[in-house]
């Protein structure tokens, strides 16, 4: 049994890592083909294909082995470094978040009164743009003394929590009624019934919601660098890459990678957690 | 003597004002320590409706009722009976053992004792081969036998079974009628069987209560006097067929 599973795993994984690289193939073809057809029937819409808006694929990949400033390292080194920067307030973020999702999703369930009073407001806090909420944090967060890189790794907790509040109330609320019944048969207190058949039948859309926020607190830092001007993490940098567009379109395109190499990492490490705790015990799992 | 189950009595309605509707009417059940009963009726005659309210997963309207003299709720707390449904509820996140396991643990017996106490009861219903396995490993028939095992893990002195072989094919399921017959048998606790299937009732138990719907009551109580041990030729033999008879014909009274 286990040893097909694990031979069924590493074959999957060399055909996922093949399947990657048929993407990255077919998309350097498109965007390549696109500038080529494009420049050659001298279209400009819907984009320029100009080098000055759709920098060519290798120049891009070029643009991280070049020294970010002069004399200094290269791209890739700078922005992998400002990535472990941001990831880490991510994490920190997503940590927070995923707990307070967690506890604010066993409190609704626990008593639908909280759920009725405060639900609406945790669905309002969503609608807000974190672009507005992120000023006012790092402001606050200054005049607490806190430090600059939890001020935003708080910003990336706040875009975090809102799906795990909701998959965390739905798993608890998944188990049939009858083995709802069966814990009430053995007079389970709350607490054991909590923790021995909701959690556990909640983890698959828990898991979910992580994935989910995952991806969204590495935006939550990002953004939340943003405000400040905080510098060693990725948002300084895409800001300002973005402001040299126009000069050198490829750095921005190579931080752009790497930033989004970033959240793979984070939400595959997630996925990774989720195999060990969940999926090798269940059949019906991804 | 004090008596397992003693109703009197006992109603049910479920919601109120003109939405209300009387699920059960006047029942009146007694039985003593080591009864096997069986309750049959059709689809919505309320007879699971009657083993919640012994099991204290509903609470009646109406009339007394009383479980090993106590209030269903305070049997309920003392762990006085055990519960199979008609799925296995088996937890999918854990193995067979730690299914088993599972009343043991929020019933705060020590690890030596939960380990023990599942193998015997993994023993008892042939399933000790299969108590790393998880639940999705195993036939229907083997999941209702866990589930049976879970429930007779804390030595409750009555189990109560809501139509536990309902979704089992026919063969399975009369292996599984042996089976409860045989534990029934070694353990001495008393049985509450929910069913409607007529050959199961009559095969299994000592009485049979047919109930009747709208409002759902008891109309009539069928003594099983076929000899205590029972087998395939019990299946076979001319007094089983004219039991099934008579409950037949007491469920169509019951329709008229």
């Amino acid at each position: 049994m286990s040893e097909s599973a694990g031979k069924t795993s590493s074959s999957s994984f060399i055909r996922g890592g093949l399947s990657i690289l048929a993407v990255i193939v077919v998309f350097v073809v498109l965007w390549e083909g696109y500038k080529f057809v494009w420049t050659a029937l001298e279209w400009t819409e819907p984009v320029d294909p100009s080098d000055r808006t759709l920098p060519h694929t290798w120049d891009i990949v070029g643009a991280l082995f070049q020294p970010a400033q002069r004399n200094g390292p290269i791209l890739l080194f700078v922005e992998v470094k400002a990535a472990m920067f941001t990831l880490r307030e991510a994490l920190v973020g997503f940590l927070i978040g995923g707990s307070i999702g967690f506890w604010l999703g066993v409190f609704f369930v626990r008593s639908q009164t909280a759920e009725r009073a405060f639900m609406p407001y945790v669905v309002a806090s969503q609608t807000v743009p974190i672009l507005a909420i992120a000023p006012m944090v790092v402001v606050w967060g200054g005049k607490l003394d806190i430090p600059q890189w939890l001020t935003v790794s708080i910003i990336a907790a706040y875009l975090t929590f809102f799906p795990v509040v909701i998959n965390t109330m739905r798993g608890l609320r998944s188990p049939q009624p009858t083995t709802v019944e069966l814990m009430r048969s053995y007079a389970s207190s709350p607490r054991e019934t909590l923790w021995k058949l909701q959690v556990p039948a909640a983890m698959p859309y828990i898991f979910t919601a992580l994935k989910v926020s995952a991806a969204a607190s590495v935006i939550g830092a990002i953004v939340g660098e943003l405000p400040a001007g905080f510098r060693g993490g990725l948002g300084r940098d895409l800001l300002q890459f973005s402001q040299q567009f126009t000069a050198a379109p490829e750095k921005l395109f190579a931080s752009v990678i790497i930033a989004g190499l970033a959240g793979m990492v984070f939400v595959g490490a997630v996925t990774l957690v989720e195999h060990r705790l969940v999926a090798a015990t269940r059949r019906q799992s991804t | 003597m004090t008596m397992v189950v003693d109703a009197r009595g006992v109603g049910k309605v479920f919601g109120r004002g003109v939405e209300a509707v009387q699920a059960l009417a006047d029942i009146d059940m007694v039985m003593e320590t080591g009864d096997f009963v069986s309750l049959i009726g059709p689809s919505g005659c309320g007879k699971s409706t009657l083993l919640r309210l012994v099991a204290d997963l509903l609470e009646p309207t109406s009339g007394q009722l009383l479980i090993n003299a106590k209030t269903p709720s305070q049997a309920r707390l003392d762990r006085d009976y055990g519960m199979v449904f008609q799925s296995a509820t088996l937890l999918d996140w854990r193995t067979v053992r730690k299914n088993v396991e599972l009343p043991l643990e929020i019933m705060d017996f020590a690890a030596e004792e939960r380990s023990r106490r599942a193998e015997e009861m993994l023993d008892l219903v042939q399933l000790d081969l299969f108590a790393d396995h998880y639940p999705w490993q195993l036939s229907g028939g083997m999941q209702q036998r866990v589930a049976i095992a879970r429930a007779l893990a804390f030595q409750p002195s009555l189990l109560l079974m809501d139509e536990p072989f309902g979704a089992l094919d026919e063969m399975t399921r009369e292996l599984m009628q042996q089976e409860v017959l045989r534990l029934w048998g070694e353990t001495g606790i008393s049985v509450v069987f929910v069913t409607h299937s007529i050959p199961e009732a009559v095969f299994l138990s000592g009485r049979v209560l047919v109930m009747t719907p709208r409002p759902g009551r008891i109309s009539s109580e069928i003594v099983i006097d076929l000899p205590p041990e029972r087998d395939l030729n019990t299946r076979e033999s001319p007094r089983y067929f004219e039991l099934i008879t008579e409950v037949r014909e007491a469920l169509r009274r019951g329709e008229s």
